[in-house]
């Protein structure tokens, strides 16, 4: 089989504009969650969110100017532009330029989300109900479809090889880099755009998750804190938005071109709950299997993995049932392992989320530091046991890093990568 | 020219993001203003809500032009 390497990476956080900008203030331990200022939330009971910080480019802040014309992005929902500014720095950190139409033809886009234009069909409803369908715009369709985001990333940079989508809720990002990385396998393509995106974040959003009670509503006074995986006081997610985008390549088309590696995709697992719409069981046994599943195909032992970046969204049965699965897991092992949940520094991104870590994981293994999980003050009695490298971020040299995400409907997906040597 | 007018270019100007200049009466939208098909379709709901008029799609489909589409206002509203 093919082997498959990351070449690129690109991300637009709560915490910001750029992989670097995100790492440094991640490792820092700074936190991405505020109070929501753009949209009434007088009446919604989750006041909070992961919002990306809008503001000039220089500053590390999100202008979809750069990235879109002013005029196109009303053709577009919000989810399509951050997925276009993380694809753009990640195409052009990889250095790939397609250098003719073979080229362009071997390199795809597999760029998901969990949710899609849920403002603009939110807003579409509103106007189709007020002013009738005369009024409703001919890019309320395109500006709302989840694929259009691989679309867009086509489009806009020539890329003709396989254009694909995932939709699988909170695993979405995962699921699209492990697809991706399969399609390179099999010899589909020669270079994939991959990741996810999601800007959800809006009242029929926040409207919709506190009404299956999942989010965190007992920090709005204090919005950094509300995120805080395996601490005792933990009482729902934070909903975040964003974008993470990934340049997967095949090993011998990146060194013939002298790309820098910056980790090899080794691992990918699923599997199916088939249990519930949105528990997980409480043996966590989807969530063993798919990270079981990642690690058969990695060929490497639970000694091999250093960290593990955890779906750990901060409710009160996820964080434990999933805690409960890698202990189960890895056995002896925990011991030497590493576990956090970024979450607790930019809330749960859902269809981004899988895409996002692998790329925070990615940066532990070339930086040899794991970052912290935020607000974990008291450990709940279930996640005793574990280093789940509480507040403070820690060197430590990871040779391959895990990264969980499960999803609504019972759907879970696993990632290994590993240093490049 | 017509305060009509230019409140059609200026929507014109805003929906194709194009220069002020290039907005002459003879310039046809997707000719020479880069819009495509469904430029076209939204450049006539935004005419239709500046101007309250309706704008049937058989008499959409032949507004071409910024001129035809000045025309069609110029008939279709009161003065």
């Amino acid at each position: 089989m093919r082997r498959v390497v990351v070449t690129g990476i690109g991300m637009v956080t709560p915490l910001g504009v750029g992989v670097q900008n995100n790492w440094t203030r991640l490792i820092e331990g700074e936190s991405g969650i505020r109070g929501i200022q753009s949209f009434d939330v007088s009446d919604l009971p989750a006041k909070i969110a992961g919002q990306v910080p809008r503001g000039e480019t220089s500053s590390g802040l999100f202008n979809p100017d750069d990235y879109v014309p002013p005029k196109d992005q009303r053709k577009m929902d919000e989810f399509i532009v951050l997925a276009m500014a993380a694809a753009k720095e990640s195409i052009a950190d990889s250095g790939w330029v397609p250098p003719d139409d073979e080229a362009r033809e071997r390199t795809g886009v597999l760029v998901g989300s969990g949710i899609g234009g849920l403002p603009s069909i939110a807003d579409g409803a509103v106007t189709l109900h007020e002013k009738g369908p005369r009024r409703i715009s001919p890019f309320f369709i395109p500006q709302s479809l989840i694929n259009l985001a691989s679309g867009h990333i086509s489009i806009a940079h020539g890329f003709k090889g396989p254009n694909h989508s995932v939709v699988t809720a909170c695993s979405t990002g995962a699921h699209a880099i492990g697809d991706a990385a399969r399609l390179i396998m099999w010899d589909d393509a020669d270079v994939m755009i991959a990741g996810g995106t999601e800007a959800a974040v809006s009242r029929l959003g926040i409207a919709g998750f506190a009404a299956a009670r999942a989010l965190s509503t007992n920090f709005n006074d204090r919005p950094s804190a509300a995120s805080r995986p395996y601490d005792r006081d933990r009482d729902g997610f934070v909903m975040g938005e964003g974008a993470g985008v990934v340049v997967l390549e095949e090993l011998e088309h990146a060194k013939r071109r002298g790309a820098k590696i910056y980790a090899e995709v080794v691992g990918y697992g699923m599997s199916g709950d088939a249990y519930h719409i949105t528990s997980p069981p409480d043996d966590g046994n989807g969530a063993f299997r798919s990270m079981r599943a990642a690690l058969k195909r990695a060929g490497i032992g639970t000694d091999g993995i250093d960290y593990i970046n955890a779906h750990g969204t901060s409710t009160p049965l996820g964080d434990e049932i999933e805690l409960g699965a890698v202990k189960r897991l890895f056995g002896a092992d925990i011991g030497t392992v590493s576990m956090s949940s970024t979450k607790s520094a930019i809330g749960h991104l859902l269809g981004a989320a899988g895409a996002v870590e692998a790329i925070y994981c990615i940066k532990a293994i070339t930086d040899g530091v794991v970052p912290p999980t935020l607000n974990l003050e008291n450990p709940s009695e279930g996640c005793l046991g574990v280093d789940l490298v509480p507040k403070t971020s820690k060197e430590k040299r990871v040779r391959a890093a895990l990264s969980n995400s499960f999803g609504f409907g019972g759907t879970n997906a696993s990632l290994i990568f590993r240093e490049f040597a | 020219m017509s305060d009509i007018a230019e409140r059609v270019k200026k929507i014109v100007v805003e929906h194709l993001g194009v220069e002020e200049a290039k907005v002459t009466e003879n310039a046809s939208f997707i000719d020479d203003l880069g819009a495509d098909s469904l430029d076209t379709v939204e450049l006539v709901m935004a005419f239709e809500e500046e101007f309250g008029v309706e704008i049937p799609d058989d008499a959409a489909e032949k507004i071409l032009t910024v001129k035809d589409a000045i025309d069609f206002i110029k008939a279709n509203t009161a003065a």
